[in-house]
């Protein structure tokens, strides 16, 4: 039926390192289709999409801070994805970390800022772990499939902060559905003066450091790559498949935490239900685009930074509206994912 | 005039040659044998005719009259029907549904209609069906009978079964046998696939034995004997080969005693094995697949726990032991299947440490350092055609089972497990792996051998286990051994 097959053949490095190049390049190809409709000039578009946000050095550092959450997530989800867990559920992880954030903030006011900032790290850790708990479980011990599993549980825990917001945090004064303020001692330090850069940032780069070392230079990195590349091979070798996962599922439920964390104790320095747009989501994009590579995955993260912030420059100066920024993201994903197939496969004429 | 006539078929795979000339002549009315051993070449001919595979050259006569049968399709409308091992009905469809799937010939369906249809071909070839039963509800026997009557329902006038009583209890078998000689009487003509000596021999009229891609003879049941047979089918020049006579082995030291196993399909996989192996000694196991050896590479190796018997080596007791502490008491494992047992993304370095991280850990890191010394040792030692960093997966076979056999063995193994270690290799590859495990078998350890590779097993082995059905036929030792005993015994005759 088809003229072309595809034969497994593995690319050449170079051509590894020009496809996410050649992705993005067919991806604003695609979306300009998008941009006219929008009424805008495509190459407009993109220079205020690209270029302007890092024009001036308050915008390049807003780039930043909205990296931050994303490299969090995308890291979070690379973790789990290594060792062939596909955690969907890291939107929801990171609820469970800002809600324990946000709770350690509130109940302990008199604490000093070295004592509260690593309670609520461990807190915001802890609860990530949690909350990605009982999908993992079932997949480890009952083989039930953790992609429907860690979706459901991020709707659950949506109507869980709705409830707390509308019910037990419920401002009294103002009736918003807004949980009180953390202490002052609980805010993580501004890193520049006005602009919102904050220690999170280097919180995040941390965590890449971290997830480097442990999936490339430790025997559980190993046990994870074995494990998610060939799980009959891994068992075989006698590896502990299942606890393998676990681990590596709990632990990415952990990272996802702190990147709710960050955005409690960094910006919002309260709970509300729209303290992550769709991060969670977005971890899995910036973890697809950076190859399941923790520092690919940081420069990654720092792209979609980089768009979601044009997104609101080109909608300023353009009059086009927000969404744009989404489906260049969208658009981008989809691309990568069929480019990603020519790695290990060569098209040939039949 | 012959119902099916199949003229100088020949068929290549790369190098190999699945069909060399084939002749093979269907009468109207009887229910024909192809017999053969693994690779013989029955399925192949059976996929040309049923339009799966094309011949390079050869034609196919349906009824007298030259066919072209490019597809299923094709063969499907020159009234052949074909039903394999693996069944292609769809589980969540009812009986009727499947069976009209196809050939429905209108834009909508009504059930009741298509469920009367259902159960007046039922009725009319004599096959029980429940045509508003959902398929998953189904036993495997029902499932074929489904299938048969899914072909019959087409209308075929030859039936092509591929191996059929493979996924049956022997309650089934009957009911089967009878179905079929009672098709036959009203005019069915049956290609019947198989193995098994007695079964041929209880319900079909001629017998079509292949080997090695070309036919070695066509026979009629009433002119022949299981002997006959089995020496057609496995019977092979055999003056060149050495055989290992009168060796002296040492004490026993791995004990597998009564296993039992259950298979896929509801079936004992595995029906009480019984085996002992010598130090210094190598067993083999012969067998057609699918009678076990994948199961019992699989109980021996840790990857499945049996629901009786025991395994222990020394007096260790095995049985339930997981992988790791398989290795850890002296086994070297190798899996049966190269690609599933390693892990093709890691490095040829990273999967000759991953049997034993922890003499590569050093404070809790990976020594990469150690890990690829012990690489570079390895591949010098067993002459892998790799460096270290490469991805095992761009290995040839030969270079991977290398690395299969350079981690099993580095730690001297008092025990080895070899599950079809040549399969799929090139002549110099098979030469060096054999060399390897005769040089184990010096050394001391107690070789498992299980090969589908007749040749090889009677090449190496000092005694011969034949593995039929989950039971262990009959052990003979390396002097005793002749290619038509085994045969016979292979094809479960008693």
């Amino acid at each position: 039926m088809f003229k072309y097959k595809l034969v497994r053949s593995p690319a050449p490095a170079w051509m590894r390192i020009l496809i996410p190049i050649v992705a993005v390049l067919l991806s604003f190809l695609i979306t300009s289709i998008f941009v006219l409709v929008a009424g805008a000039n495509p190459l407009e578009a993109f220079y205020n999409f690209l270029i302007a946000p890092l024009s001036s050095q308050s915008s390049a550092l807003e780039v930043l801070v909205k990296s931050t959450p994303i490299i969090l997530t995308g890291i979070a989800v690379t973790f789990a994805f290594t060792a062939g867990y596909y955690n969907i559920g890291a939107e929801g992880q990171l609820y469970a970390g800002a809600i324990a954030a946000v709770w350690l903030g509130i109940k302990l006011p008199g604490l000093p800022s070295y004592a509260i900032i690593p309670l609520m790290i461990i807190g915001g850790f802890a609860a990530g772990m949690l909350w990605a708990l009982i999908p993992a479980l079932l997949k480890a011990y009952l083989k039930i499939d953790e992609v429907v599993t860690t979706l459901l549980m991020n709707s659950v825990i949506m109507y869980f902060v709705s409830f707390l917001l509308n019910d037990y945090w419920r401002n009294p004064q103002s009736g918003y559905p807004q949980s009180p303020d953390i202490s002052e001692a609980a805010h993580f330090v501004r890193l520049m003066p006005k602009s919102r850069l904050h220690v999170g940032f280097i919180m995040a780069l941390v965590v890449v450091v971290i997830v480097y070392i442990l999936i490339k230079r430790t025997p559980l990195g190993l046990q994870m790559r074995a494990s998610g590349a060939n799980a009959a091979g891994a068992r075989f070798a006698g590896l502990k498949v299942s606890r393998t996962m676990l681990i590596s599922a709990l632990v990415s439920g952990g990272i996802a935490g702190l990147a709710g964390m960050g955005e409690v104790a960094g910006i919002h320095y309260h709970l509300i239900e729209a303290l992550s747009s769709s991060y969670g989501y977005t971890g899995i994009i910036v973890a697809t685009l950076g190859g399941l590579h923790p520092l690919g995955v940081l420069v990654a993260g720092l792209f979609i930074g980089l768009i979601s912030t044009g997104s609101q420059t080109v909608s300023f100066a353009l009059g086009v509206p927000v969404y744009l920024g989404d489906i260049v993201q969208s658009t981008l994903l989809l691309v990568i994912l069929a480019m990603l197939l020519l790695q290990n496969y060569r098209i040939e004429r039949r | 005039m012959y119902a099916i006539e199949m003229v100088g078929i020949n068929k290549t795979f790369g190098s190999l040659k699945a069909s060399n000339d084939v002749h093979f002549c269907l009468e109207q009315g009887e229910i024909h044998a192809l017999l053969g051993e693994n690779g013989a070449g029955k399925t192949t001919l059976m996929r040309i005719l049923y339009g799966l595979y094309r011949p390079d050259s050869g034609d196919i006569i349906v009824d007298g009259q030259k066919a072209q049968i490019l597809s299923p399709k094709d063969a499907i409308n020159a009234g052949i029907g074909m039903v394999t091992q693996h069944f292609t009905l769809v589980p969540t469809l009812t009986v009727a549904e499947n069976i009209v799937l196809g050939h429905t010939h209108s834009h909508t369906i009504s059930k009741k209609d298509i469920e009367e249809k259902v159960k007046a071909a039922s009725e009319k070839y004599g096959i029980h069906v429940e045509p508003s039963t959902l398929v998953k509800h189904l036993s495997v026997g029902e499932r074929q009978r489904v299938e048969i009557l899914k072909a019959l329902y087409r209308n075929a006038k030859v039936l092509i079964m591929d191996e059929p009583t493979a996924v049956l209890v022997p309650q089934e078998v009957d009911v089967l046998f009878e179905s079929l000689l009672r098709l036959v009487k009203n005019g069915l003509s049956v290609i019947f696939i198989s193995h098994k000596l007695n079964e041929v021999m209880a319900v079909c009229d001629r017998i079509t034995v292949l080997r090695d891609g070309h036919v070695t003879g066509t026979v009629k049941k009433v002119d022949t004997t299981q002997k006959d047979l089995a020496r057609m089918m496995v019977g092979r020049d055999t003056a060149n080969m050495v055989h290992q006579t009168g060796r002296q082995t040492g004490a026993p030291i791995y004990e597998v005693k009564d296993i039992h196993v259950m298979g896929n399909h509801g079936l004992e996989a595995l029906k009480g094995v019984s085996l002992t192996i010598n130090k210094g000694e190598i067993l083999g196991i012969a067998g057609v697949s699918g009678n076990g050896q994948s199961e019992l590479t699989k109980v021996l190796t840790g990857l499945l726990t049996p629901t009786s018997g025991s395994v222990t080596l020394e007096g260790q007791d095995l049985t339930h032991a997981a992988p790791s502490e398989i290795t850890k008491a002296g086994v070297g494992r190798t899996p049966e299947d190269r690609h599933e047992g390693m892990v093709g993304d890691l490095t040829v370095a990273e999967n000759l440490a991953l049997e034993d991280l922890d003499k590569f850990t050093h404070n809790g890191f990976l020594d990469n350092k150690a890990i690829h010394k012990n690489a570079e040792m390895m591949i010098k030692d067993y002459q892998i055609k790799a460096s270290p960093n490469d991805r095992l997966r761009n290995l040839s076979g030969g270079n991977m089972q290398k690395v299969v056999m350079a981690r099993a063995l580095s730690r001297n193994p008092k025990v080895v497990i070899a599950s079809q270690p040549t399969r799929g290799l090139d002549v110099g590859a098979t030469e060096y792996i054999r060399k390897k495990l005769v040089e184990e078998r010096d050394r001391g350890a107690a070789v498992m051998l299980l090969s589908e590779d007749l040749d090889e097993i009677m090449a190496l082995s000092d005694r011969i286990a034949v593995i039929y059905e989950g039971c262990i036929k009959g052990i003979l030792s390396a002097s005793e051994a002749t290619t038509e005993k085994l045969g016979l015994l292979m094809a479960g005759a008693c």
